[in-house]
């Protein structure tokens, strides 16, 4: 062997160490500061891991744009929703008196809420934009209470990383993370502009996140888990929508 | 004869290792959006002016083609299957590809001289007379001399340029418009262009314009001897070197 290509043999093989471990140690990295989405080992999971990771690097913080009253839509769209049975009717019948919002996992003890008591919490409102992945949208001001105020009340651990949040339809489930749920402009909705939250619109509770796509916005909100692990949550992707072939995250 | 031997000119690749790379990456990646991009429009083929539009708005116009969403009414009596899925997930994972390697081509256009060599066109080139002769040519559909297998001529160089300035960053701009964490960041930059709805509708036409060049582009390569030219992407050779022409 000729001194340069052992010279070549010897740098490469450190260059291919160096690269290895810096992709480990980077991999390691974006797990620890959670860029990392739950689902970003499914077929297209390259893709969706740097837009989540670009999103969480350069735009934590970032608010969507509030639009003026006069933008407000006069003509909304609801989209369509599964019926949603007796037992559902029932509660809209009693005014939803005993619609309950159960909050468990990482707290120090768990409990449930009213829509009442959730009415009786300071409110914030927003004038914005929600959009549907399939490319409609509309604008209308939504009134509720902030996920992180419920946060904060309930005593959230500080271990928790992921809200997971489940609708009064039975396999309609989605989860967040501490990022959006802290979120000042994600809240529990209980209004719409300026009434009661309509029922095709997901009330008397919707998750109103306007910095994701529409199908973030789960409605009929009846329970928020706190974790720190979403492995243990239907297929492990984080949320239903994946398991039907859409991407965990939709801030795109 | 020139003053270069043919021997230089004929180990000379008629395409740049970071050019073939790049354009097959672009071409990957382009197939991969245009597919998918598809089967996202079919669910919404409504188009609006401005921030808003949903099925209760009056659209700027609506293609006539059936929908993969029963909430649209389309005037088919049925629907087509939801495919938006994975359609998002392989839309973004391209447009990353196709971005990273944009930019890669950037960077090597400007500091290699390969935008001002190999695209700007000559001054003289760009009269009327001869533009207007050039575009003439093309419409004639010749099969151009080999000897102009070596360079762009100045209706291929404007084009590029056109595509490559203009397009390519219209439908990115267009497309990161419709992100509402995009918008969160900036949102002048969907405010500029009308709104949201805005956005979508121009992302729509600059796709339309970039398969209209894609065509284009394709049936000049057929013009001028389809696998000699793509061979020439593939090795950088051609496969009659110059100095035979």
């Amino acid at each position: 062997m000729s001194k340069i290509s052992r010279r070549k043999l010897i740098t490469t093989g450190l260059l291919a160490t160096a690269g290895a471990t810096g992709l480990g140690a980077a991999a390691k990295l974006a797990e620890r500061y959670g860029l990392i989405p739950p689902d970003a080992g499914v077929l297209y999971g390259a893709g969706e891991t740097l837009t989540y990771a670009a999103q969480r690097l350069f735009a934590r913080h970032s608010l969507a744009p509030e639009f003026a009253r006069s933008q407000i839509s006069k003509d909304p769209f609801a989209n369509e929703v599964s019926p949603l049975g007796a037992e559902f009717q029932r509660l809209q019948q009693g005014g939803f008196a005993d619609w309950r919002l159960a909050v468990d996992g990482m707290v120090p003890t768990p409990v449930s809420f009213s829509l009442a008591e959730l009415k009786s919490f300071p409110r914030s409102s927003q004038i914005t934009m929600i959009a549907c992945e399939e490319g409609w949208s509309y604008i209308a001001e939504w009134s509720g209470v902030p996920l992180a105020h419920i946060l904060n009340l309930v005593g959230a651990l500080p271990q928790a990383r992921y809200v997971v949040y489940r609708s009064f339809q039975p396999d309609w489930w989605d989860s967040i993370d501490m990022a959006d749920a802290l979120h000042p402009q994600t809240v529990l909705a209980v209004g719409m502009n300026g009434g009661e939250l309509p029922v095709p619109f997901g009330g008397p509770l919707r998750l109103r996140i306007p910095r994701q796509l529409g199908y973030k916005n789960v409605k009929y909100i009846t329970r928020l888990t706190l974790t720190d692990n979403l492995k243990q949550f239907g297929k492990g992707l984080g949320s239903a929508a994946p398991e039907g072939g859409y991407a965990w995250y939709a801030g795109i | 004869m020139g003053t270069i031997t043919p021997m230089t000119e004929a180990l000379r690749p008629r395409h740049p290792a970071l050019v073939r790379v790049t354009h097959w990456l672009i071409t990957l990646s382009f197939l991969a959006l245009l597919l998918t991009g598809v089967e996202i429009l079919i669910s919404h083929p409504r188009f609006y002016w401005g921030d808003t539009g949903n099925v209760n708005t009056r659209p700027l116009f609506k293609l006539p083609i059936p929908s993969s969403r029963g909430t649209v009414p389309t005037g088919y009596g049925y629907v087509l299957p939801d495919q938006n899925g994975w359609s998002r997930y392989l839309h973004f994972e391209a447009a990353w590809v196709a971005v990273l390697t944009g930019l890669l081509y950037g960077a090597f256009g400007f500091f290699q001289g390969h935008f001002r060599r190999n695209l700007l066109p000559a001054p003289s080139d760009l009269s009327p007379k001869r533009l207007a002769s050039d575009i003439a040519r093309h419409l004639r559909f010749r099969r151009p001399s080999e000897e102009e297998a070596w360079s762009y001529n100045v209706s291929q160089r404007l084009t590029y340029l056109l595509v490559i300035f203009v397009l390519f960053p219209l439908v990115i701009w267009t497309g990161l418009d419709m992100s509402p964490t995009f918008a969160s960041v900036f949102p002048a930059a969907v405010t500029v262009l009308g709104g949201r709805q805005s956005a979508r509708t121009m992302h729509f036409f600059v796709s339309i314009l970039l398969v209209l060049f894609l065509l284009v582009h394709v049936f000049m390569v057929y013009l001028a001897g389809f696998w000699n030219r793509v061979g020439a992407m593939i090795t950088g050779r051609l496969a009659k070197p110059r100095e035979r022409a």
